[in-house]
């Protein structure tokens, strides 16, 4: 009973927060016919701003597809994507381009950088295609953050996977966006440089009231979020607040199981 | 190994297809030139078909299609003695003049563009197969004066019908001629190639052309049958007279085709040239395609090699690709070369030298030197490429970022500032060291610089691209800046495909500064040493009738009249210009500047030598000159040495009565008019209007527009070689395209990234239209450059030659650049549809 209190109280609070997106019965189906598949099945989902989330689960649970139709990246089948009090779903492309240059932050899994450009322009990007000042405090504040001071002048190809990755979590961070979405950050990364990435995350929500939603099948990664969301079968199965990297394992495997199992 | 070659190129038709493009238009212009060059042959076959058995003639006179022969002729009893010959079963008289042209209905000239307007009598002389040359189509041949015949074309291009009066001008002593058309013919042969033919009956032809006197030019002896044409040849030579010779027709079409074809020879050269330049310029497409394929490709080839394929089997399985590609190439390249070959026969109708009536010749070596051709630019092309594939290390198939292994540029940079450096010396000793064929060191050494500049243009070009960029990130910000490091990314293909255009626009650039130059020149000649008030010239370049200067004496004000009549000279074997002037008036229309001796005394066998000719041939006033005058050798004295003209290379000047005297026809190739003082300058030159008022091919001009004139051939050559220059354009625009959409299918996670992160479709657009913008005034800048520098050497080059004078049509180059930037943003259109049009998600995860 305590136990369900203290899972209830953030909920609640949660609630009492601005949500800084919301999934409504989203639903992505691929192909059609005997080829259709129904990646995302009536998904809904709220993501509380200056949270940081984890969505969870085994391949071809639609947990990268979640992430790019709420990120404007894809389009939904059916249902709604609010980003704030947009509905993206209902966006054309120009909006849809302006959206997710001005309100939401990107962090894939490589190739974050344009190597043509030095980590300095990099960062800078999104507001310099917006044609838009930076605010330096905030710049050398982030940029201070992820500990690159003196590598600013860099190309990517003269940075190392984890450098490139912070690189590309201060791009994402200096726009001030609604909210980031990250797809595998650490995949590519070393154990080392990936806690360095995950510690920078956490750092920006608990320090910038940050809202970051990130993809990821590590049950550590996933330890360093406020809350991990489950999918399997393109469903939300289950959800955990304050979660561990043991409690997330068991709860993978437990999916695992019930899956071999049907 | 093949079949993953295969497979290779099925999977990349498109891909496959684009590399190809610079091939096919090579190719096409390859077979093109060759298809048009067997179609004048086969046109000029037909045309000098038409010989009798045995042709009599004055002994060494030269080919029919000589405007400037001689007026020797054959007197008319010799006929009606030859006809009794042994073996002979006729002898015809021909009369013929190559100056003879229609007047159309609506008064134009028909053709006459260098093409001959021949006159001939009618005679019933059949050629050697025993068909007449002429068949009548309507109407009835002439059979007095003020009677003629047409040929079909003629007659139709002119709009006359049989029972018309037709206009025509000559040469002849009778400068107009009008005629009632009594029939229309045909040539055997079918076309004429923009001749036209008039036939008089004989008695009008040789009032016409040789003053009423009952001679020919030619006699056709018809052998009997069973009387071989060699036999009666030397039977007919037993009987002529000294002076004549006989020969028979099979020799005579041999002569003449022989003749034609030098004549024409230049046509091919210069055609084949220009397909030269497009496969030159073509070949750097391929090398770049390949390399940009091959650096797609490199995980895929890594992964052969992985597989255990060895080196040579990975550059073979590139190279087999590019024998596809060339085999392709070649064949679509030698179909659109029938379709090219039309356009070049209406370009050159235009010139005068109208194929419209003779098919297209197809031959099967056409067909073999195209693929040949095709082939080997291809396979060469493919070898770098093709090896630094097979180099690829094994390990690469694991590794994420698959760098293509490059070599460093130092030895490429090397070579090419060797190069540089010799084409600058090429330059520099053509154009200004004062050497022996000056034109052809600066040719090479401009063709030295091109590919030195080309190879080290992935360095050389940087400070051009920089420049570019300053500006674009001034005005573009983000996205002007990414557009600049695009552009230098691939120094070497950027360098190569700025390449491509930059020969073209060398070659442009360095045509017009010269012609702008020769322009000059020709204004300054005239100005310098044009003192007459009006010139009387021959439009088409062909002499007019002598009566006419008589009848502008006659124009109240004209104080004095001059002609200039350019004689057929022969020296030392060769033939050299000279003219026919009358020593009195002459150096008061054209300011001569004496060195030695005295034009007085031009006459008898006396001649003045201008002091170029008297300095390479070591000859002073008193030297006996050994000359060909006419057909008729001589020995000449030199009576004077004049500074060299400026307006007209005139070597050797002749008296009038001189050339007379030497059978020189009475025509005359200019006639300078000084108006009397106090007379008034209008009223004259109506006066002298009204003299040429029915002769179209006469004019009448002051100064500037007699060098307006004299400037038109050059506009007109200068427009042919832009006309032919375009294509190598053509290709270097497909070379951006090809380059950039190569470089957007590379680039693709990095634009779905761009994408991703707030990059709207109209600035990803604007960021491929720049780079395009960037290379192709790279391209320009560079071409510009040199052409500018090649153009100034060659005009110094040829200073001697009289194109003393630079100018540097600025009007004209800044257009270039100008132009080179649109063909950017044109060249970027189709790669920044589909880079705009892919998905971003798609893009973002591809490999």
């Amino acid at each position: 009973m305590s136990s369900s209190a203290s899972l209830a109280a953030p909920t609640q609070r949660s609630e009492q927060r601005q949500a800084a997106a919301r999934v409504v019965g989203l639903t992505k189906v691929y192909g059609c016919g005997d080829t259709e598949v129904v990646a995302l099945d009536h998904v809904d989902l709220d993501l509380a701003a200056g949270e940081f989330t984890a969505i969870m689960g085994p391949s071809g649970s639609g947990k990268s597809t979640l992430m790019h139709c709420a990120a404007g990246l894809d389009s939904a089948s059916a249902g709604e994507v609010h980003i704030g009090d947009v509905d993206i779903t209902r966006l054309k492309d120009k909006a849809l381009t302006a959206l997710r240059r001005d309100r939401v932050g990107f962090i894939f899994q490589a190739f974050n950088l344009i190597p043509t450009l030095t980590a300095e322009e990099n960062i800078l990007l999104p507001l310099s295609i917006a044609g838009r000042k930076p605010d330096q405090a905030w710049f050398d504040l982030v940029v201070e953050t992820v500990g690159l001071r003196d590598r600013l002048g860099h190309r990517p190809s003269e940075l190392s996977g984890g450098q490139q990755q912070r690189v590309a979590c201060a791009r994402a961070l200096v726009s001030r966006p609604e909210i980031i979405f990250a797809d595998e950050p650490t995949g590519n990364l070393d154990s080392a440089s990936g806690t360095e990435v995950l510690a920078f995350l956490r750092r920006s929500v608990d320090e910038f009231g940050q809202t970051i939603v990130m993809v990821t099948h590590d049950p550590v990664a996933a330890s360093h979020t406020d809350r991990v969301v489950f999918l399997a079968d393109g469903r939300v199965v289950d959800e955990m607040r304050a979660p561990t990297a043991e409690r997330v394992l068991e709860a993978m495997l437990g999916f695992e199981r019930r899956t071999a199992g049907a | 190994m093949l079949q993953a070659s295969w497979k290779s190129l099925l999977g990349r038709k498109l891909r496959l297809l684009m590399s190809a493009f610079a091939i096919i238009l090579g190719v096409s212009f390859v077979a093109g030139s060759l298809i048009f060059t067997d179609t004048i042959g086969k046109a000029f076959d037909g045309i000098t078909d038409t010989v009798g058995d045995v042709v009599v003639r004055p002994a060494t006179t030269s080919g029919m299609f000589d405007g400037t022969g001689s007026s020797r002729t054959v007197p008319g009893d010799l006929v009606e003695r030859l006809a009794g010959t042994t073996g002979a079963a006729r002898a015809d008289g021909n009369v013929s003049d190559e100056t003879t042209f229609v007047v159309s209905k609506a008064g134009k000239l028909v053709g006459g563009q260098g093409a001959p307007g021949l006159g001939l009598n009618h005679n019933e002389a059949p050629t050697s197969s025993g068909a007449q040359p002429l068949t009548l189509t309507a109407g009835h041949w002439p059979e007095r004066s003020g009677e003629v015949v047409l040929d079909v074309a003629t007659a139709e291009r002119a709009g006359y019908r049989v029972g018309d009066t037709v206009a025509l001008v000559t040469s002849g002593a009778q400068p107009k001629v009008s005629a009632t058309l009594v029939g229309t013919a045909e040539f055997a042969s079918g076309g004429l190639v923009g001749a036209s033919i008039t036939v008089f009956d004989t008695k009008t032809a040789q009032a016409l052309y040789f003053g009423g006197k009952d001679e020919y030019t030619t006699v056709t002896v018809t052998a009997k049958d069973g009387v071989s044409a060699d036999e009666l040849a030397s039977a007919v030579q037993q009987a002529l007279p000294a002076g004549f010779e006989s020969i028979t027709g099979a020799k005579l079409a041999e002569e003449q085709k022989t003749s034609i074809n030098e004549a024409l020879s230049f046509i091919s050269t210069f055609l084949l040239i220009f397909a030269g330049i497009a496969l030159f310029v073509g070949s750097f497409l391929i090398i770049n395609t390949f390399s940009i394929l091959v650096a797609q490709r490199s995980r895929e080839l890594a992964m052969l090699r992985a597989l255990g394929a060895g080196r040579g089997q990975v550059t073979r399985s590139v190279l087999f690709e590019a024998f596809v590609v060339g085999l392709v190439g070649s064949t679509l390249g030698l179909a659109l070369g029938f379709g090219l070959a039309v356009g070049i026969r209406a370009l050159f109708a235009t010139l005068g030298l109208d194929l419209s009536e003779s098919a297209l010749v197809f031959q099967p070596s056409t067909a073999i030197a195209a693929y040949a051709v095709g082939m080997a630019v291809t396979m060469v092309a493919a070898y770098l490429p093709a090896r630094r594939a097979g180099k690829m290390p094994p390990v690469a198939a694991m590794r994420d970022d698959v760098a293509m292994p490059e070599g460093t540029m130092r030895w490429r940079v090397a070579m090419g500032a060797v190069l540089v450096a010799a084409g600058i010396t090429g330059v520099a000793v053509g154009g200004f060291a004062g050497v022996d064929n000056a034109a052809w060191f600066v040719g090479l050494g401009v063709f030295a610089l091109v590919l030195g500049v080309a190879m080290t243009s992935p360095v050389a070009g940087r400070p051009v691209i920089a420049a570019t960029g300053v500006v674009y990130r001034r005005l573009f910000g983000t996205v002007g800046h990414m557009a600049e490091q695009n552009a230098v990314r691939n120094p070497r293909r950027t360098a190569a495909t700025a390449s491509a255009l930059m020969i073209g626009l060398t070659l442009v650039s360095m045509m017009s500064v010269f012609g702008a130059s020769a322009k000059a020149s020709i204004d300054k000649a005239i100005d310098a040493s044009f003192a007459a008030d009006f010139v009387v010239s021959n439009a088409i370049g062909q002499p007019f009738s002598a009566a006419v200067t008589d009848e502008v004496a006659q124009v109240p004000g004209v104080e004095a009249v001059s002609p200039l009549r350019i004689v057929d000279m022969q020296f030392n074997g060769g033939r050299t210009g000279g003219a026919a002037v009358d020593p009195q008036s002459f150096q008061r229309v054209v300011p001569i500047d004496l060195m030695d001796g005295s034009l007085a005394g031009l006459s008898g066998r006396a001649i003045a030598v201008d002091e170029k000719f008297a300095a390479e041939h070591d000859v002073a006033v008193g030297s006996k000159v050994e000359l060909t005058v006419a057909g008729q050798e001589g020995s000449y004295t030199v009576a004077a040495v004049y500074h060299d003209l400026k307006a007209i290379s005139l070597p050797i000047l002749l008296g009038l009565e001189t050339a007379n005297a030497a059978g020189v026809p009475q025509q005359d190739s200019m006639a300078f008019v000084l108006t009397a003082p106090g007379s008034d300058r209008a009223a004259v030159e109506a006066g002298l209007e009204t003299v040429v008022a029915d002769l179209p091919t006469v004019t009448v001009k002051d100064q500037a527009a007699f060098a307006e004139e004299q400037r038109g051939p050059i506009d007109q050559m200068l427009a042919l070689i832009y006309a032919l220059l375009g294509l190598a354009v053509v290709i270097a625009v497909l070379g951006i395209v090809n380059t950039l959409a190569l470089s957007v299918i590379e680039r693709t996670r990095e634009i779905g990234l761009l994408r991703a992160v707030g990059l709207s479709r109209r600035q990803l657009r604007t960021m491929l239209r720049l780079e395009s913008v960037a290379i192709a005034l790279l391209g320009a800048v560079l071409g510009v450059g040199l052409g500018l520098v090649g153009g100034w050497a060659l005009q110094r080059a040829l200073a001697g030659d009289g194109i003393d004078v630079l100018a540097i049509p600025a009007g004209q180059l800044a257009p270039f650049v100008a132009l080179a930037g649109i063909v950017g943003v044109l060249a970027a259109l189709w790669p920044g549809r589909r880079a705009a049009r892919l998905d971003v998600l798609r893009a973002i995860t591809t490999d």
